[in-house]
C-alpha cells in the first residue's frame, strides 16, 4: 500500500459541501469524495450529487463526535472499525465518538460500486481514504477556525484528544464546532503517514456492545410505528408458483387480524400483533398454481448437472492443451464434488417495515442494499428515489441474504403497505426464511487432473455446473461469453503452475432463486480447490503441505499464510491419538487465508478440535476485529459443511427451522486460533475470507485420519 | 392476565394461547427478548421465569402469569450492568447482537446455578443458544469472566 507522501491533491471535479449547521447544538462537517469508479451495472443508480447530505462526521458543541456509516452494520464491527479510521486523523477523543447509520443518499455509495450498500468484504478497503479525508478535512476546518479566532497561524495549532492547542491556548473542539461550519473546506488534506498511525492497527472493544448486551440495540424487526400492523405473508409453496383463489373468511374470523391482502408475492395477513398474523395465515385457504416447479426435486437436478457435467460449457479459463496432456499424463486422478442448495438463515428473521404518506414513503430494514431497495421501492410507488426514505437499524445477520437485486422482503412489505392503507411491518418466520429461497446456489464440479513423474500436475480440467447468481439481475451485463464471474471465482489458485488448464462452466437455470452466500463463489471453489489438490498430493505420495508450496510462487501471500498457519500449527508433530489435521488455503475478496484444521471421529461424527488460521489482508484496522470475523467465517463455514443443505421434493423445500436445517452450536465449536500476517500489501477483506478454507480442511484432516475422501457437502461418513 | 415483568405488573388482554415471547414484544414494547425459530431452537427469546431460563416462544404467557419474569431489559438494575454484560463487553463478544439477550440470560442463569462452571457446564448450559455469527469461544471466555467478576462482587458485598 502506498504510504508515502500521502498527501492527497484533490482533483478539480472533487467539489465539496460549503458545511452545513444544521441544528442548533452542532454542524455537519460534510464532504464528498467521489467515487473511484462506477461500475457499468450502476448506471441505473442516482447520481451522485455533492449536495446535502453528504456527511461523515459531525461535530457537537458538547464535543461528542457523531459518525454516519454509509455501510450496515450487521456484525462485522464496521461500526466500529469505520469511525476509527475517521478518528485517526480527526485526532478526536475516541469516548465522544457516537455512531449513526447515514440515510440512503448518492453520497453515501460504494467508492468502487457506485451504489450505496454493503458486502462483498469491500468496506474497509472502499472507504479508507474516503474517511480519513473526511475526519483530516474537519480537523483542519476546526485548526483554522481556531486560529483565526487567536489571531495565530493555523501552523501553530497542533491537535490532540478533541483538543487544539497553540502555545499556551487551548480548545474543545465543540468550542469552534460552528466557527468551522462557516469556512470552505480545505482543497487538500494531509494525511498521516502509516508509520504515525496511533488509532488505525490498535486492538479495540466494540462501541456497540452495550446496546447489544442490554437489549436496547435497535434492529428492523423491533420497529414500531403509530397505527402500524403486523404481517406475515403467505408464499407460494413451489418457486414459481402462483394464487389462484384466496379464501380469507377464517383468517379475517382470529382475533388480532386485522385485513388479509393479495400482494404481488402472495397473500398477506396483517394484524394487531405477530401472533395474530401468524394464526391468520394457518387459517388462511389459498389455492395455489404451482407452475413447472412443482416437479422438481434434489435427485433429478442431481442427474441433470451430472449430465451437463459431461459436456463442455462456457470456457472460463484455458491454456496449453489440456486433453493431449491429460492423455499422456504418467497419473490421471479424476473426482466429483457436490454442494448443495444453502439458506443463510441469519439470526433476525427478514422483516421490512413501511409507512406511505402522501409525499413519499419511509422504510426501516435492515438491508445491505439501500440503493437497491430504495429504487424498487420507488418504481413500486410511482415515487421518485429520493421520496423514499430509507432508516437502516441494526442488521442481525446479512451474510448477503439482505442485499437483493430483487428487494424481495422490501416490496412485499411495500406492496402490503400500499394495499392495506396504513403502516405495515412484514416479519418472515424462520420457517419463510428457510424456504424462501435466495439461496448459496447448488454446485457440481468434475474434475480431471493429469501428474508427471515429478508428482506436479501438468494437466487440470474443471467443469462446473451451477446456477448464475448475476442471471435475470441488473448486473446479468457483468457476464461475459457466458461466464459468470462469480461462479468460478476462486478456481485459479494452482492454475498458474499448471501448463495446461481448462475451466468451463454450465449455468443451468431453474426456479429456485439464489444470491450470494459468505464468500459467493469461493463457497465452493474454495472446497474443491483445495479438496483437490490434496488429492492430488495423496496420488503423488508427497505431504499435503509440501506439495502445495511447491505449486505457489515463492514470496506470494497465499504462500506466507500457509506458512505461518502450519508453523503456528505445528504441522507435521504428532497429534493425540485418534486425531488427524489437514490444511487449506485460498485467497478471497483479496484477502489470502490458511487454516489448518484438527479432527476426531466420534461414533461416526466429525468433531473439529481446533483451527489454526492465518490470514494476509494488508493493513489492518482493528486486529479484535479481524479476529472475530475470522472465527465467525469459520463457524459460518463449519456450519455448512457439517450441517448445511436445502433439498426439494415435489418442488417444496424440505427443510424449515433449526431442527432440519442445523447450524454449528457452542458445544461444537472448535479452539480458533487467529495469526495476522504483518503486511503492507493491498489492503483486503475479512467478512468473508474465513469462510472458504473451512469445509476443506476439515474434509482433508477427515482424509489423513480415516482414508475417507469427503467430496460431498454436508460431510457424510457413511 | 397479570404478568409481572421485572418486577412491575402489567395488566395484558391476550388469548391464552399467545406465547410470552409475543406478549412482551407486541403488546408490551419491550423489544430485547427476540425471534428467532418459534419452536425453541435457538434461544434467542430466553428469558427467565423464577430465575430460570425459558424459550419466551413456546411458552404461553398465561402460563407464567403471576411468576416473576425477567428479560434482558430488567437483568441488571437500572444504569447498572450485570456481571455476564460486562464480561460480554470486556471479552468483545458480541457481533450483530441479535442473539445476545438470549445469550446472557442463559449465561446468567448457569453462573447463578454453577458460580464457576467448568466448559462442560457451558457447553451444556449454553449449546441452546445459537448465533449464526459465531461468537462462541469468546462467550465461553465470557462466561468464565462473568463468573469471577461475580465471584469479586460477592465478596465485596
Amino acid at each position: 500500500m502506498q504510504r508515502d507522501d500521502d498527501v492527497i491533491a484533490l482533483p478539480s471535479r472533487r467539489r465539496f459541501l460549503a458545511t452545513t449547521a444544521i441544528a442548533s447544538t452542532g454542524l455537519v462537517i460534510a464532504c464528498f469524495v467521489p467515487f473511484g469508479m462506477r461500475k457499468a451495472f450502476a448506471q441505473d443508480s442516482p447520481k451522485p450529487q455533492p449536495v446535502d447530505p453528504n456527511a461523515f462526521v459531525r461535530i457537537g458543541a458538547d464535543d461528542t463526535v457523531t459518525v454516519l456509516l454509509k455501510h450496515s452494520e450487521m456484525g462485522q464491527g464496521i461500526w466500529t472499525s469505520m469511525p476509527m479510521v475517521v478518528a485517526e486523523e480527526l485526532d478526536c477523543d475516541w469516548s465522544r465518538v457516537r455512531v449513526e447509520h447515514a440515510p440512503a443518499a448518492p453520497a453515501y455509495a460504494h467508492t468502487a460500486f457506485g451504489i450505496q450498500m454493503t458486502g462483498g468484504s469491500t468496506s474497509t478497503w472502499e472507504s479508507f481514504e474516503q474517511l480519513r479525508t473526511a475526519g483530516a478535512m474537519a480537523r483542519a476546518m476546526l485548526v483554522q477556525a481556531a486560529a483565526a479566532a487567536w489571531k495565530v497561524d493555523p501552523k501553530t495549532c497542533r491537535t490532540e484528544n478533541g483538543m487544539i492547542l497553540s502555545g499556551t491556548r487551548k480548545a474543545r473542539y465543540g468550542e469552534f464546532a460552528e466557527a468551522a461550519a462557516k469556512l470552505a473546506p480545505p482543497k487538500t488534506v494531509p494525511l498521516k503517514d502509516a508509520a504515525k498511525w496511533g488509532v488505525i492497527g490498535k486492538p479495540t472493544r466494540r462501541v456497540d456492545s452495550q446496546a447489544k448486551v442490554t437489549g436496547t440495540a435497535q434492529f428492523g424487526i423491533d420497529i414500531q410505528r403509530p397505527g402500524m400492523l403486523v404481517g406475515v405473508v403467505a408464499r407460494p409453496p413451489v418457486f414459481g408458483g402462483k394464487v389462484v383463489r384466496v379464501d380469507a373468511a377464517k383468517a379475517k374470523a382470529v382475533p388480532g387480524v386485522v385485513d388479509v391482502v393479495q400482494i404481488p408475492q402472495g397473500v398477506a395477513v396483517l394484524a394487531k400483533h405477530f401472533w395474530a398474523a401468524k394464526q391468520g395465515r394457518e387459517a388462511l385457504v389459498v389455492e395455489w398454481d404451482h407452475g413447472a416447479g412443482a416437479a422438481m426435486s434434489s435427485a433429478a437436478l442431481r442427474s441433470e448437472y451430472q449430465g451437463l457435467a459431461g459436456t463442455r460449457g462456457a470456457v472460463a479459463k484455458t491454456a496449453g492443451d489440456v486433453d493431449a496432456a491429460l492423455g499422456s499424463a504418467a497419473h490421471r486422478v479424476e473426482a466429483e464434488y457436490e454442494l448443495p442448495y444453502l439458506a443463510h438463515a441469519p439470526m433476525e428473521p427478514l422483516n421490512c417495515t413501511v409507512e406511505i404518506g402522501k409525499d413519499g414513503c419511509e422504510i426501516w430494514t435492515g438491508t445491505q442494499f439501500q440503493t437497491g431497495d430504495q429504487g424498487a421501492a420507488a418504481k413500486a410507488l410511482g415515487l421518485k428515489p429520493e421520496q423514499v426514505k430509507v432508516h437502516t437499524p441494526f442488521l442481525g445477520g446479512g451474510f448477503g441474504r439482505r442485499a437483493n437485486p430483487a428487494s424481495d422482503f422490501v416490496l412485499e412489505a411495500v406492496h402490503a403497505a400500499k394495499a392495506a392503507g396504513k403502516p405495515v411491518k412484514l416479519v418472515w418466520t424462520r420457517e419463510d426464511d428457510i424456504r424462501g429461497g435466495y439461496y448459496r446456489p447448488m454446485w457440481l464440479s468434475r474434475m480431471s487432473a493429469g501428474i508427471g513423474e515429478d508428482g506436479k500436475p501438468s494437466a487440470w480440467a474443471h467443469t462446473l455446473v451451477g446456477q448464475s447468481i448475476m442471471a435475470g439481475t441488473p448486473f446479468e451485463m457483468m457476464i461475459k461469453d457466458g461466464v459468470d464471474g462469480s461462479s468460478v471465482e476462486g478456481i485459479g489458485t494452482y492454475l498458474a503452475s499448471i501448463p495446461n488448464h481448462r475451466v468451463d462452466l454450465h449455468s443451468p437455470k431453474s426456479p429456485v432463486t439464489v444470491l450470494w452466500w459468505r464468500s459467493v463463489g469461493h463457497s465452493h471453489t474454495g472446497f474443491v480447490v483445495e479438496s483437490f489438490v490434496d488429492e492430488l498430493a495423496h496420488a503423488a505420495k508427497q505431504d499435503p503441505l509440501a506439495y502445495r508450496l511447491s505449486l505457489l510462487p515463492q514470496g506470494s501471500r497465499d504462500r506466507r499464510a500457509l506458512e505461518l498457519a502450519a508453523a503456528k500449527f505445528g504441522w507435521g508433530k504428532p497429534l493425540p491419538k485418534g486425531r488427524a489435521a489437514g490444511l487449506a488455503v485460498h485467497e478471497s475478496f483479496g484477502s489470502h487465508v490458511a487454516q489448518v484444521a484438527e479432527v476426531s471421529v466420534e461414533s461416526g461424527r466429525i468433531r473439529v478440535h481446533r483451527v489454526v488460521c492465518a490470514i494476509d489482508c494488508g493493513p489492518v484496522v482493528n486486529p479484535l476485529g479481524v479476529e472475530a470475523q475470522i472465527q465467525s467465517g469459520i463457524v459460518y463455514g463449519l456450519s455448512a459443511a457439517l450441517y448445511g443443505k436445502i433439498t426439494f421434493k415435489d418442488g417444496k423445500v424440505e427443510q424449515g427451522n433449526f431442527h432440519d436445517y442445523p447450524v454449528l452450536r457452542l458445544d461444537a465449536m472448535p479452539v480458533v486460533e487467529v495469526h495476522i500476517v504483518p503486511s503492507t500489501d493491498k489492503m483486503g477483506g475479512v467478512g468473508e475470507p474465513g469462510t472458504p478454507p473451512i469445509a476443506p480442511a476439515v474434509a482433508n484432516a477427515v482424509f489423513a485420519l480415516t482414508g475417507k475422501r469427503l467430496r460431498k457437502l454436508p460431510f457424510d461418513l457413511a | 392476565m397479570k404478568l409481572e415483568v421485572n418486577g412491575r405488573p402489567h395488566e395484558v388482554d391476550a388469548p391464552d394461547d399467545m406465547p410470552l415471547l409475543w406478549v412482551l414484544r407486541d403488546l408490551l414494547g419491550m423489544t430485547g427478548t427476540k425471534f428467532g425459530c418459534g419452536m425453541a431452537q435457538c434461544g434467542a427469546c430466553t428469558v427467565h421465569v423464577d430465575g430460570q431460563p425459558m424459550r419466551s416462544c413456546v411458552t404461553p404467557a398465561s402460563a407464567v402469569a403471576g411468576k416473576p419474569i425477567t428479560t434482558i431489559e430488567g437483568l441488571a438494575p437500572e444504569g447498572g450492568l450485570h456481571a455476564v454484560q460486562r464480561a460480554w463487553i470486556e471479552l468483545d463478544v458480541v457481533q450483530c447482537g441479535y442473539c445476545q439477550s438470549g445469550q446472557v440470560l442463559a449465561a446468567a442463569a448457569l453462573i447463578k446455578a454453577k458460580p464457576k462452571p467448568t466448559d462442560e457446564d457451558i457447553d451444556a448450559a449454553m449449546a441452546g443458544n445459537i448465533c449464526r455469527c459465531g461468537t462462541y469461544q469468546r462467550i465461553r471466555a465470557a462466561v468464565h469472566r462473568a463468573a469471577e467478576l461475580n465471584g469479586e462482587n460477592g465478596r465485596a458485598a
